[in-house]
């Protein structure tokens, strides 16, 4: 299977990529997949800042502007920043546990493509003319009056994607626990793969309620049910609850993997252990707790009443106290170390002020009377775009930086990275610190156009100068990708120089079964010690040189997934195509026979042996 | 393909192997026995009430089934699915934290969510 010095045919490729189970393969796939992704989400962006340029403006039609604000919410949360983050969890975790795989590499595989897929159904719908327009939130009797088949397309579609991400969040969570290193006790595990714990027990619990909410919502709309229906007895604010029952969990699922990359940015290049590693943990569990516990601050408009409100009100405020320990820590770290200002560290330093902007706007709009005021106003999408620009688009564009030759074996230019970086910076801030103060003028959210003669133009117009802004950085990055990858200056284990974690003890890119013999793991930053210990390679291993059992290439989970995706279809033009039944049930029993297929197929996959591995090291050996 | 070593256990880790198996087997029979116990008399209950036997009244009926199904689901969890054995530390607090989550969730629905209307 020493397969890296062949060269292969365009067809071969392919097919090795179609069926991959190797979870660095799949990371970097969900990566381009959600890179895609983000860069359509950021057109529909700079489309929505188009039309708000100007009072009056005609650039798109209302209904039209209904579709780009739905689809880019919906697009940058559940296929975009979801899918690039699972990607570096994908590549990075395993190899900062000394695993040399998933727990279930099958399922990784089928969870990437029933993203891929329900990403892409969702997208179809611009093909069809016929596109989700109810917000990403979707409130219902909104979502269900909505014409055509849009938000047919939304729940399908999420639902697909959905379900691929409860996957991998439980193939995650069974690597982390019964797979890592000897010695990698629970309290010395890197700060990423703690986030990536708690994320991943998130997810089992969010995702439920959001595929329950998905398929009411789709029973509702094309199987005559009547979850969300008044005039036939059900409850219309059923799905506010469980949208924001999964959805507050979602935001913090989104945040606590940056916070992960920032804990180890931070650490590596102000190179000094991560100040109050133990209260980081903490916070951590404590966050994905209260996660749990503050949905209903979503709706304090609703009219719950002055109970829920307050105890709402003060939960969402507790969320704050670990909040705030994180970001104390993070400063303690950089102080008095011997800072380094990479590409990376630019980023995490930008962190900081812009994530505290949006956790205090956030604390603002906790307490409920001013949420009152603020509730549907440019305040609000100001503050959602702090935290998730600032923080989570901010973490994936520095672990983008800091992990690309631990993923792809080159480094991407740094003067490059520190442009991109400046200008994505300014670029946010004047797109949103702006829209505060838009908010607190009256400007309601989700609006097509606005009048003239408010006081809105210039601050309307500044923001779509910081929007453009942000669009050079990224057309910046990407220029950054191909040139890097076109020049492809291949690096050694450990670029950066100061690496503390497992991941930088090895190749880059690293070999297929990631460490030829399993790591022995010693404390806290493993190779930062051995290092420390004068042992050059930062590794010691565990166990003598083995075989290792490595589990073969699949097509079935694209097959699975496909099935799916054509029953959609079926589903969605059950009632109006004479093809519409026969689709589904076709599409769905495909499922069933690819899954069978599986389960009757034994694959106990093969054996790397000894002497591949040796020849592998006598020839990396050869470089370092 | 890769060679295996066999490894032969001791006579005393090949007792030790068989008691702990004996000792697993009687605690899973007597545990299945009390579950059918319990069923029998839940299903009982339920008779005699609907014959309208003198003491059976809903009150005693509806909680003493629960307070049966509580102990059976906490039995076939325990003793079937081996949450009473060692390493299944991880399982049952992602049980109980998901079954806290649900129950506050619940409670918050009947306490404080949906009580308000009935007042004003």
């Amino acid at each position: 299977m020493s397969t890296a010095a062949q060269k292969k045919g365009f067809g071969a490729t392919l097919w090795e990529w179609l069926t991959t189970v190797d979870h660095k393969k799949l990371g970097i796939l969900y990566f381009l997949g959600g890179g895609f992704f983000f860069v359509l989400g950021g057109i529909e962006a700079l489309l929505i800042r188009i039309q708000l340029l100007v009072p009056n403006n005609d650039f798109v039609s209302a209904g039209l502007f209904n579709q780009l604000i739905t689809m880019h919410g919906t697009t940058m949360i559940f296929l975009a920043a979801m899918p690039i983050l699972f990607g570096f969890m994908n590549v990075i975790m395993p190899l900062q546990i000394g695993a040399r795989d998933l727990a279930f590499p099958f399922l990784n595989s089928l969870g990437f493509w029933m993203f891929m897929l329900g990403g892409i159904f969702l997208n179809i719908s611009w093909f069809t003319g016929q596109v989700p327009d109810a917000g990403w939130t979707s409130y219902t009797s909104l979502a269900i009056t909505s014409e055509g088949h849009g938000m047919d397309y939304y729940a399908i579609g999420l639902q697909i994607a959905g379900g691929g991400t409860l996957m991998t969040g439980i193939n995650f969570l069974v690597t982390i626990i019964n797979m890592r290193a000897p010695g990698l006790t629970y309290m010395r595990m890197p700060l990423f793969t703690w986030t990536t714990l708690i994320a991943s027990a998130m997810i089992l619990f969010a995702f439920p309620p959001l595929t329950v909410g998905l398929f009411f919502l789709t029973f509702d709309r094309l199987f005559g049910g009547n979850f969300f229906d008044h005039e036939m007895g059900g409850n219309t604010i059923i799905w506010e609850h469980i949208f924001w029952i999964f959805g507050h969990p979602e935001v913090y699922i989104l945040i606590l993997p940056a916070f992960g990359i920032f804990s180890e940015i931070f650490p590596v290049f102000a190179r000094k252990r991560l100040f109050g590693y133990t209260s980081m943990v903490f916070a951590t569990v404590l966050i994905g707790f209260l996660g749990f516990m503050v949905w209903a601050h979503h709706m304090f408009t609703v009219g719950l009443g002055p109970t829920a409100n307050a105890i709402f009100a003060v939960a969402t405020m507790a969320i704050a106290v670990p909040t705030g320990v994180k970001i104390f820590n993070w400063l303690l770290t950089m102080w008095g170390g011997s800072i380094k200002i990479t590409t990376p560290m630019l980023y995490a330093i930008g962190f900081i002020p812009s994530f505290v902007m949006g956790g205090v706007t956030g604390i603002m709009q906790g307490a409920a009377p001013l949420d009152y005021q603020l509730h549907d106003s440019y305040f609000i999408v100001a503050h959602f775009h702090y935290v998730i620009v600032g923080g989570v688009v901010l973490a994936v564009l520095a672990a983008t930086h800091y992990w690309w030759p631990k993923m792809f074996g080159t480094m991407l230019h740094e003067g490059l990275g520190k442009v991109t970086f400046w200008f994505f910076f300014i670029g946010f801030h004047m797109t949103f610190l702006i829209q505060h103060w838009l908010g607190f003028w009256g400007m309601p959210r989700r609006v097509f156009t606005y009048m003239d003669g408010q006081g809105w133009n210039t601050a309307n117009a500044i923001s779509t100068a910081g929007a453009a802004l942000m669009g050079i950085g990224v057309i910046v990055l990407v220029i950054n990708a191909i040139m890097t990858t076109v020049k492809n200056e291949r690096v050694g284990n450990d670029p950066w120089g100061d690496g503390r974690t497992l991941e930088w003890a090895i190749q880059s890119p690293p070999l297929f079964y990631n460490f030829p013999q399993t790591p022995l793991v010693r404390g806290l930053d493993t190779v930062w010690i051995e290092k420390q210990e004068g042992n050059e390679s930062g590794i010691t291993p565990a166990v003598p040189l083995q075989d290792i059992h490595m589990p073969n290439g699949s097509i079935i989970p694209l097959l699975m997934s496909l099935g799916l995706f054509i029953a959609g279809f079926g589903a969605m033009y059950r009632l109006e195509a004479s093809w519409g039944l026969p689709v589904l049930v076709g599409g769905l029993a495909f499922t069933f026979l690819t899954m069978s297929i599986r389960s009757i197929k034994d694959d106990l996959g093969y054996y790397v042996t000894k002497e591949e591995i040796m020849n592998d090291l006598k020839r990396e050996g050869g470089r370092k | 393909m890769a060679e295996f070593e066999i490894y032969e256990k001791s006579p005393a880790e090949y007792n030790l192997i068989q008691r702990r198996a004996k000792r697993g087997m009687r605690s899973q029979v007597i545990m299945f026995s009390l579950m059918i116990f319990l069923t029998l008399i839940s299903f009982t209950m339920v008779t005699a009430f609907q014959a309208d036997v003198m003491g059976f009244s809903k009150y005693l009926v509806i909680p003493v089934l629960l307070l049966f199904a509580g102990i059976q689901v906490a039995l076939q969890l325990y003793y079937f699915m081996h949450m009473k054995e060692k390493e299944h530390g991880f399982a049952a607090m992602f049980i109980y934290v998901g079954a806290l989550i649900a129950f506050l969730t619940v409670l918050t629905f009947l306490t404080i969510v949906w009580w308000y209307p009935i007042y004003v």
